[in-house]
């Protein structure tokens, strides 16, 4: 037993004087955060201009763990919030982090007009099939036949398979990953964060107090197990290919790279032409810091 | 507190060390689980918060990869390379 | 206090409707940016914005609905804009609770609110004061915020401006409250050169990262904490839940009183500094008409008519609506024999003087279902009654 002579990698990107989290043990949430941590770490990006917004929810607190200028939103808004940011202070680049009830359900409208108009954002949506914070309701994720707190005889409507629906707005990029797959996450949030445009990581995610205990399904590691066993890796699959069945193989990698003009970019460009010098170009107030 | 593999072989440059903040711990048992080693086990006693936390019960398998850092949920474990030339000086 | 910055300002004489007054008073007060979604009768709000804007290196966006267009505003302010959003009737209920966000984010923006006749879809293109209650509380829980009522397109100029001051000077949501008549009514409006327009920019903190500075820490000797935008090195934290100084959440009924007192009293503490009116032949007055928005000028016709039958009648406009001119109208209360307060709603603003008066005086609310104007001869009736 010795003093250590590294610190956690993870330390610096986090409000340790906040840890530890609320989450559950087991819970996958904080994996993703840790990997999220290790992405920041190779971008070599200034911290300072990162800003992180989520919504309500367990995957909702994640903003107040970050380390970076945070903002936790109202339920289902994080993304317009992120949108009015960016615009606003197009200096930073702005994370979206929230869950799967907070932006495909209240948020849903939102999710998907933002990936229509590109705005420059990554969206990070756990999916951990249930809404957490309100004690395991059924969400646009769950499956079919899943027990949730207000599908006590099983879910039985259709799921949204959210690469799929992205990709179909026109997101750039659009991967899904489970929390078992930490280094191909790192990796895949890392080539997001350095893309322009609307990004969309999804990520499966245990919720053993909830999903997990009440699907007899048994506890977060024995879900990352699962994951471990069922899922298969396939970059470049079509999101026609990637619907997820409950408990059969899960398609997992990077679905959709490319390019398209932003929200923004289209907009400069059509001032320009239509109003050409007279048109006025927004000046970030990002430049430089207020107290300059 | 930290632990450390000793050099196994001799041709190791390095070796590994393991970080774990016991007290942090929830005892999701990911990094046990998912150590490409298997050098960590679940410790029989209890933290604080009545988990038990990991420890390296096989240090000489320990190299210092970080998988367990990794996939630690609550930032409570991570591993690293330590040269031994440096551990020598 | 600086001066407008001259580049956006539209200097001059105009011809101009409420709405649009509304959008230059937006530019002059220097906001850049704009959210919004369409609907009867604000929409012209955010269509002159959305023409001007690129021409004075502005943004707006429509976004998908009215959450979104409401929260987009939070976030430009955040990140340093002064920003705006503009609705109407079922728009103003769904931006409810960013505006309860906003109120407990100490953010500084503006919500403009046409007012149209309700509930529901109500009456779109016809006028009410029907919200004046729903701007005083309708986010739920408890929190303080402005409210403004122009009476003439002039006003919306004014007032839009002054509702940026003021947001920027309390670090809180100020709402501007038309009523349709206003917002569609056309009229000279006269914006001065940018050097007369007086402008409040954003109170940032002048510590540096790292020394010290707590985004809702009362500071200075004020209650209203200093701002800084995001980008700049703190890493703040905004939340919506009940918070510290450091914005941390803090689920703890100590930490919910600090926070929630603050909120009401910073607002309720300076309400000398923020109450507006105007009033006339109050002296020696029997009668006092209470009245806003359009409904004020509607009544000066009644009032008019009163005094010609020798009722002794003044008028008091209410131009903030909240906080409300309450210690002015408890004063009068001591003076006169009754408060007349026509408005269109079934008595909303008369609730609240007769809560100040608080049976010291007779009240009697001329209440109007909305659609149209009273007729001021419903007002004189209510007038001469009331000294009967």
């Amino acid at each position: 037993m010795s003093e250590p002579v590294k610190p956690n990698p993870t330390s610096k990107y986090l409000r340790t004087e906040r840890l530890p989290s609320i989450w559950c043990p087991g819970c996958g949430i904080g994996t993703t955060v840790n990997c999220f941590t290790r992405a920041l770490d190779g971008s070599g990006f200034d911290l300072d201009k990162v800003a992180i917004v989520s919504g309500i929810g367990c995957t909702g607190r994640v903003a107040g763990y970050l380390n970076l200028d945070s903002f936790h939103t109202t339920h289902g808004r994080a993304i317009p919030f992120a949108t009015g940011l960016q615009m606003a202070n197009p200096d930073l680049k702005v994370v979206v982090y929230s869950g799967d009830g907070d932006l495909s359900a209240i948020g849903g409208n939102h999710l998907i007009h933002a990936a229509r108009r590109n705005v420059d954002m990554l969206v990070v949506c756990v999916n951990n099939f249930t809404y957490g914070m309100t004690g395991g309701q059924v969400t646009p994720t769950t499956f079919q036949t899943a027990v949730a707190s207000t599908t006590p005889y099983g879910a039985y409507e259709e799921t949204f398979n959210l690469p799929r629906l992205v990709d179909s707005c026109g997101g750039v990029y659009v991967a899904r990953w489970t929390s078992y797959h930490v280094k191909q996450l790192a990796k895949s949030m890392g080539e997001a964060l350095n893309k322009k445009g609307f990004r969309f990581i999804e990520i499966l995610s245990p919720c053993p107090t909830l999903y997990l205990r009440r699907n007899k399904l048994g506890e977060g590691l024995d879900e990352m197990k699962f994951y471990k066993e069922k899922s298969v890796i396939k970059n470049g699959a079509s999101t026609t290919e990637t619907d997820l069945d409950y408990r059969k193989e899960i398609v997992v990698g990077t679905f959709v790279n490319r390019e398209r003009p932003t929200n923004v970019e289209a907009m400069e460009a059509r001032m320009s032409e239509v109003l050409g010098a007279k048109y006025v170009p927004y000046e970030s107030p990002g430049k430089k810091p207020a107290w300059a | 507190m930290s632990a450390t593999s000793p050099a196994a072989k001799k041709d190791k440059k390095f070796r590994g060390v393991v970080v774990i903040n016991r007290e942090t711990c929830k005892g999701c048992a990911f990094c046990v689980e998912f150590c490409p080693l298997g050098a960590l086990e679940l410790e029989s006693d209890y933290n604080a918060k009545g988990y038990h936390p990991p420890f390296l019960a096989k240090p000489e398998l320990c190299n210092g990869c970080d998988m367990c850092g990794h996939f630690c949920p609550d930032f409570s474990i991570y591993g690293y390379r330590e040269k031994l030339e440096q551990v020598a000086a | 206090m600086s001066n407008a910055n001259p580049s956006g300002t539209l200097t001059g004489s105009h011809y101009l409707d409420g709405d649009h007054a509304c959008s230059e008073g937006a530019i002059a007060a220097g906001c850049r940016f704009a959210s919004g979604y369409p609907i009867t009768p604000s929409t012209e709000v955010v269509e002159r914005l959305s023409a001007r804007f690129p021409r004075v290196g502005g943004r707006f966006i429509q976004l998908e609905d009215e959450l979104g267009a409401s929260i987009a505003l939070l976030g430009a302010v955040w990140g340093g804009a002064k920003a705006c959003t503009v609705t109407s009737g079922p728009g103003f209920s769904l931006m409810m609770e960013h505006i309860g966000y906003a109120a407990i984010t100490e953010t500084p923006c503006v919500y403009i609110n046409v007012q149209r006749a309700g509930p529901s879809t109500g009456l779109p293109t016809q006028p009410a004061q029907g919200d004046m209650m729903q701007a005083r509380f309708g986010s739920h829980g408890d929190y303080r915020l402005i409210a403004l009522c122009p009476n003439s397109p002039q006003e919306c100029f004014d007032l839009t401006v002054e509702a940026f001051n003021l947001a920027e000077e309390f670090r809180v949501p100020v709402l501007v409250m038309l009523d349709e008549v206003v917002g569609h009514m056309t009229e000279k409006v006269v914006i001065p050169p940018a050097e007369q327009i007086k402008v409040s920019e954003r109170r940032y903190t002048k510590k540096k990262p790292g020394e010290g500075f707590k985004l809702f820490e009362a500071a200075n000797g004020s209650m209203v904490p200093e701002m800084v935008k995001a980008g700049d090195g703190y890493r703040i934290h905004v939340t919506g839940l009940t918070h510290d100084d450091r914005g941390y959440p803090a689920m703890n009924v100590p930490t919910h009183e600090k926070m929630q007192l603050r909120l009401q009293d910073k607002i309720v503490e300076n309400a000398d500094r923020i109450v507006r009116w105007e009033e006339k032949d109050l002296d020696g007055a029997d009668v006092v008409v209470v009245s806003f928005g359009i409904t004020s000028r509607v009544a000066e016709r009644a009032i008019k008519a009163a005094r010609e039958q020798g009722v002794k009648v003044g008028s008091f406009r209410l131009i903030t609506a909240w906080p409300f001119p309450e210690k002015q109208i408890a004063e009068l209360s001591k003076k006169v024999k009754a408060f007349v307060v026509p408005e269109l709603n079934l008595g909303q603003m008369a609730l609240e003087v007769e809560r100040v008066v608080a049976g010291r005086t007779k009240v009697v609310p001329v209440p109007h279902v909305g659609g149209t104007v009273h007729n001021p001869e419903t007002i004189l009736n209510k007038i001469l009654e009331s000294v009967r």
